[in-house]
């Protein structure tokens, strides 16, 4: 390297960049080739009949669930951070517990609770001798019920980046405007939330574009959105052409999406003028305020965890029929190394990828940057059939080429191992470690390394003397973040995996899809169990770095 | 002996776009320079050309003798042996007060780390602040900090970006006093860019004044202010006002305040238009004077009052009277004319090349 | 720095622990949409018997086809396993399997239980029949699918939604047992009679009808079996509260669709995997399908369970299952002209 960083210049760095970027893009790149396929009369048929509701129903379930999880997490992230009330430390970190539940898990038990034959309705109908069609119950099988899971288990990413924003926002500011006449509640809309906007959008769109990938509660509830769509033109009706092509529309919504989110945080730009941050005083509640705190905190926490996990306890101790022998703790090693070495390598390559943009912001680097993130909304169905076709195309062609020359056979080389499954993991999760990472070092200001510089330090001393330390909680948010979302996989899991490797999440779906809800509920609960640990941590790494972050 | 900093013919460019032209001048050790001039005149670039953050498109930097940038070569920054005080302090977050200062001393272990550290903190007063956070630092603690950490290697040049900018106004002149007296007792030879010319001036012993990429005068602040070379400088540094006037046969300057003997800065002929700068204190009040003029503004400054007096062509002219000569506006002051070299500039239609 | 250590630890980990590589030779590859628990136990006793390992990867069946046909001559996989027929006639045509000639699985498997060129073969019957809540339906009203759509069950049908495989096949049955035109017709009828949009698995439909939101539920028997052997005291209750109704007895029978499994055409263990077909064929596994799935067992000779007994003997629609998957893609296109979410 010359003495130049920012030199636009092509350097084997950006070259690497775009070839990771590459790589990781053919999946996509796969489906939307099939536009060019031509499928028939079934777009027709789609037009006249269903496809309305497609786009209706995940419109819907996409405005329920952002005013879910805005609801929810803004509320609490605000609580949490700037207001003294009882309990607050605690539900600093319970907050995130939900994350650890898979979504599709959370729409099994609430059914199991709260569907007419299910214990609450059934309670209730003994209670006061009511049959069916006597009462008003809500549905919780429905577009509502669907956004209100998603909400409860999605709402800890805007809880999550929210409050890193509320915490790294200087208290002047909101002084500012309590002496301009604002009570708390004006000072609350009118600044605090407008500076944590972008971060708020960011966890938004996370939130959003697992719910355009979501399949399993959509399907379970009966629901039909895009990707129940794609699925049903597929399989039902064996036209894997017009399915890749409504995959490849869902992906140009996804690319609105993120043009939006980013196209909000250019428009203005949030930094703070001022370097000198007061210590926190936080908002002292009286017991009326500290009351509805608590019910705000409570009601996300007993909703979004408490019920759902108990529920699988429950189920657990009483009704479910597992062994935990070796065969399910092998389960629980497989998931672990899965998750682990998945959220690593994302980590790596977020990092290189970060590293790459931040040194040569070349156009064509900061586009292959954004295209290697676009896997996140895509359903993993999806994303593994784009990883399976070139894969095995690869190791056909090899092959060939093998017996051709050599006169042996290579075999599948990549196809139907734990590559192709890490590799599809990586298309699907890269984007939240590259969200996280590139927060992490647009927050280290360039004189930072210049002064590291000056003072004669090389570049790969300021990677380990500066960045690490100061990217230290980042980069653990960005593995934890994957860890626990590759833990909670499973259609990409599902069709990737090897021969004789399942994971939790694999045992969860046998059953539940065999419709053996409560024998699900080992598999389940140990994927919650497992997500926990890293949730904690996560929590805890962001509340340290608040010490740290602010000079 | 080589001298410790010296920029041959030096230019940066941005692309196609020159930013700094031609830039000569030379530091001797232990001396104090600075880069004077108005925001955008390229005093950052080509600060940080000496850096070697920023390639050179022309000319050459040497450094104690050592050619470090040429065109198309630029030794790396950590290779220089320079030290850097950003405008942002750019302290690390995660490390104390101490360990920030230890930063570079990378030869240094130990006691004789330890040592070297506390001796810099003493320096700037800040002994037994070694366990902090640079959170826990006033802004002027945070700069000092800056400032050792940068000068902890013995560096051959120290580097200053507007040092004292995030710095309250009323304390920049004392802190730059103080630097001045830290650089001094260090022997360390710096260079300071900054848009305040009092700060320059509390702090350099020499000064280059800078506008639009080239580097217009590198004097002492006492020749900048009382021999500007060209008519940017003259306006830039000081107070001042132009007053026209024509040059007669025998060399004296025609104005609408009597005939001045003065300073030629270029060569100019009988009967030529020329500019004449009259400082403030070029104006003596003087109420036995019959030359009055009408006060048509007046500032206070606390020992001083700054009149804005009219002349009788309609331009007018400034006067520092001792403020208790308090005079209402509209009043008509008796003033006379002190001017030992007034310098004068032949008249251009426009600007101040 | 400790965090950097634990990263090198976390990482050799890992690579180490990774498997690459595939299977040994002479060892039978599956790929299998029946569940793991569904199967597994069957090839671990196969593999007690004749000492051949049996590797397996469960899935989707649409999914587990696309794997097949991705991958090509060099897949590992030896049989596809499918819980439908109409998989089954896809992989055929997607040329992914080949022919067997077994004397055994001939003489075993029921000619409409097969394919008639030996691309496939069922192993067990999954049948979808009519239940009742018994309080408040009189079986005597009840006779076939196509009466379901008579404006008398108004409001008091419980059904789940089309995007599940089982509706989509007894929906082609029905058209290739009438036409297009009268199928979509009962099916705007049937949608009339929903007691309630469709949601859930064909459990749900079974605790619906006892809950009392309808009288009738279409579910799979295997669902009833499952509820009624449950831990769950709540689920036997509900099951206990409904009854089988065999529709269509005087006509074509009651519809049944097969789980079953075609040797790949790629197969590298074809001996192997040729044993395993017969395996599942034998005794012991049919009854097992019925004792412990309450699936019915693809040959006649082999009694089905003593639960699956208390249900009757009934006569099943003996259409080519092959038709069903051709069908398939019409069916559901009409479904969806219909408003069958």
């Amino acid at each position: 390297m010359t003495g130049v960083p920012g030199s636009s210049r092509f350097s084997p760095w950006s070259g690497g960049v775009l070839l990771v970027a590459l790589l990781l893009s053919i999946p996509v790149l796969v489906v939307v080739g099939y536009l060019f396929e031509p499928a028939g009369e079934v777009w027709r048929h789609l037009a006249q009949t269903v496809l309305k509701d497609y786009v209706l129903n995940s419109l819907l379930l996409m405005v329920g669930v952002a005013i879910g999880v805005l609801a929810l997490g803004v509320s609490t992230a605000w609580l949490t951070s700037m207001c003294q009330f009882p309990g607050r430390a605690l539900f600093e970190w319970a907050l995130l517990l939900p994350m650890a539940i898979p979504a599709y898990i959370i729409a099994y038990t609430y059914t199991g609770l709260f569907d007419f034959a299910g214990p609450v309705q059934s309670a209730l109908r003994s209670w006061t001798g009511w049959g069916y069609g006597d009462y008003w119950f809500p549905e919780i099988r429905s577009l509502g019920g669907a956004a209100l899971m998603l909400s409860l288990v999605l709402y800890p990413y805007v809880y999550l980046l929210a409050r890193a924003a509320f915490l790294s926002q200087s208290i002047c500011v909101l002084d500012v405007s309590r002496t301009l006449g604002n009570g708390p509640w004006r000072s609350f809309f009118s600044v605090a939330l407008p500076m944590a906007r972008p971060a708020i959008v960011a966890g938004l769109s996370l939130a959003l574009m697992e719910t355009l990938a979501d399949y399993g509660t959509v399907q379970y509830f009966g629901v039909s959105t895009f990707t129940t769509g794609i699925f049903r033109t597929w399989f039902g009706l064996n036209n894997a052409a017009a399915a890749a092509q409504l995959a490849a529309i869902l992906l140009l919504a996804v690319f609105a999406l993120i043009v939006l989110e980013r196209g909000s945080r250019r428009q203005a730009r949030y930094h703070h003028t001022t370097q000198r941050h007061q210590a926190l005083n936080r908002f002292q509640l009286d017991w009326r305020q500290a009351g509805l705190a608590l019910l705000i905190c409570c009601g996300a926490l007993l909703f979004g965890f408490l019920l759902p996990a108990g529920q699988l306890l429950w189920w657990a101790l009483t009704t479910a029929e597992e062994n935990l022998d070796a065969r399910f703790l092998s389960l629980i090693g497989h998931s672990l190394l899965l998750a682990g070495g998945a959220s690593l390598l994302a980590l790596l390559l977020a990092l290189f990828l970060g590293y790459g943009k931040r040194l040569h912001g070349s156009w064509p680097v900061t586009l292959a940057v954004r295209a290697a993130g676009m896997g996140y909304a895509i359903p993993g169905t999806v994303i593994a059939v784009g990883v399976m076709i070139p894969f095995a195309a690869f190791d056909n062609a090899l092959d060939q080429w093998v017996r051709d020359h050599l006169g042996w056979s290579s075999g599948l080389l990549l196809s139907g191992t734990l590559v192709a499954l890490l590799f599809a993991y990586l298309v699907r999760f890269l984007a939240v470690s590259l969200q996280t990472v590139e927060a992490g070092l647009g927050k280290i200001r360039p004189t930072l390394d210049e002064v590291a510089r000056s003072l004669g330090t090389g570049s790969g001393e300021i990677v380990r003397r500066v960045h690490i330390p100061l990217l230290k909680g980042s980069l653990m948010t960005a593995l934890l973040l994957v860890f626990v979302d590759v833990l909670k996989e499973l259609p990409a899991t599902l069709i990737l995996r090897p021969f004789n490797y399942n994971t939790l999440a694999v045992r969860a779906y046998e059953l539940a899809s065999d419709e053996r809800l409560a024998d699900a509920s080992y598999a389940s609960l140990a994927i919650v169990m497992v997500g926990i640990l890293p949730v904690i941590l996560l929590s805890r790494s962001i509340t340290r770095s608040r010490h740290a972050a602010t000079a | 002996m080589p001298q410790q900093l010296e920029v041959i013919n030096a230019g940066v460019s941005y692309g196609a776009q020159p930013v700094v032209r031609g830039v000569s001048f030379e530091l001797a050790r232990g001396e104090i320079g600075c880069l004077l001039g108005p925001s955008g005149c390229g005093k950052t670039s080509l600060l940080r050309a000496i850096a070697g953050f920023e390639p050179l498109s022309e000319g050459e930097i040497l450094l104690h003798g050592r050619s470090v940038s040429r065109p198309g070569s630029t030794l790396a920054p950590e290779k220089r042996r320079v030290g850097m005080v950003f405008q942002d302090f750019a302290l690390y977050p995660h490390l104390t007060v101490a360990q920030n200062v230890a930063f570079g001393l990378r030869g240094l272990k130990g006691r004789l780390q330890k040592k070297r550290v506390d001796e810099l903190l003493e320096l700037v007063d800040l002994g037994g602040r070694q366990k902090d956070y640079p959170h826990q630092l006033s802004g002027g603690q945070q700069q000092r900090v800056a400032l050792i950490r940068a000068m902890a290697p013995r560096p051959d040049i120290l580097l200053l970006d507007e040092p004292f900018s995030g710095l309250d106004i009323e304390l920049r002149e004392q802190v730059a006093r103080q630097v001045r007296t830290i650089l001094k007792q260090e022997e360390a030879t710096a260079l300071l860019v900054t848009h305040d010319q009092l700060e320059a001036f509390a702090l350099a012993d020499v000064i280059g004044v800078l506008g639009e990429g080239r580097l217009r005068q590198w004097d002492s602040g006492y020749d900048l202010y009382h021999k500007p070379g060209d008519r940017f400088v003259a306006d830039f540094i000081g107070q001042g006002v132009m007053v026209p006037g024509r040059v007669t046969a025998d060399g004296c300057v025609e104005t609408a305040i009597g005939c001045l003997r003065g300073l030629f800065m270029q060569e100019v002929e009988a009967g030529q238009r020329v500019e004449l700068l009259l400082r403030p204190d070029d104006v003596i009040h003087d109420d036995s004077s019959s030359f009055r003029l009408e006060v048509v503004d007046k500032v206070f400054q606390g020992a001083e009052y700054l009149y804005t007096l009219r002349l009788h062509d309609g331009s007018d002219i400034l006067c520092l009277v001792q403020s208790h000569h308090d005079h209402a506006i509209g009043e008509a002051i008796g003033v006379r004319l002190q001017v030992e070299h007034p310098v004068t500039f032949p008249l251009q239609s426009s600007g101040n090349n | 720095m400790s965090i950097q250590r634990l990263f090198v630890h976390l990482v050799l980990m890992i690579a180490l622990a990774f498997p690459l590589a595939a299977s040994a030779e002479g060892e039978v590859n599956l790929y299998s949409a029946r569940k793991e628990n569904l199967i597994k136990p069957l090839l671990d006793r196969f593999t007690e018997e004749t000492g051949i390992t049996v590797n397996l990867v469960t899935g989707k069946a649409d999914a587990l086809l696309q794997r097949l046909q991705s991958e090509g001559r060099n897949t590992p996989a030896d049989l596809l396993i499918t819980t439908d027929a109409g998989r089954l006639h896809r992989a055929k045509k997607a040329g992914v399997t080949q022919a067997v000639e077994s004397a055994v699985l001939n003489k075993q498997v029921p000619s409409s239980f097969r394919d008639p060129e030996g691309h496939w073969f069922g192993l067990s019957l999954r049948a979808r029949p009519i239940l009742y809540v018994k309080e408040r339906v009189d079986p005597a009203t009840l006779s076939s699918y196509e009466a379901l759509a008579d404006p008398k069950w108004k409001g008091r049908i419980c059904i789940r939604s089309s995007n599940n495989i089982y509706n989509q096949s007894l929906v082609a049955s029905l058209i290739a047992a009438d036409s297009l035109q009268a199928t979509e017709k009962w099916a705007e009828g049937l949608v009339k009679n929903f007691a309630r949009p469709p949601k859930g698995g064909d459990r749900d439909q079974i605790k619906a009808a006892a809950a009392g939101i309808c009288d009738i539920a279409i579910a799979n028997t295997y669902y009833l079996a499952g509820m009624l052997t449950s831990k769950d005291a709540a689920q036997r209750e509900a099951a206990g509260k409904l009854a089988v109704y065999w529709p269509n007895q005087s006509g074509r029978g009651a519809h049944v669709n097969v789980s079953g499994a075609s040797l790949t055409r790629a197969a590298k263990n074809r001996d192997n995997a040729i044993k395993l077909l017969e395996f599942l064929v034998g005794d012991e596994a049919q009854s097992w399908y019925a004792e412990t799935n309450g699936e019915y067992p693809v040959r006649s000779d082999v009694p089905a369970s003593e639960l699956l007994g208390s249900w009757g003997s009934f006569k099943m629609d003996t259409l080519n299952l092959a038709r069903l998957g051709e069908l398939n893609p019409e069916a559901v296109r009409l479904m969806d002209r219909a408003g069958w979410k």
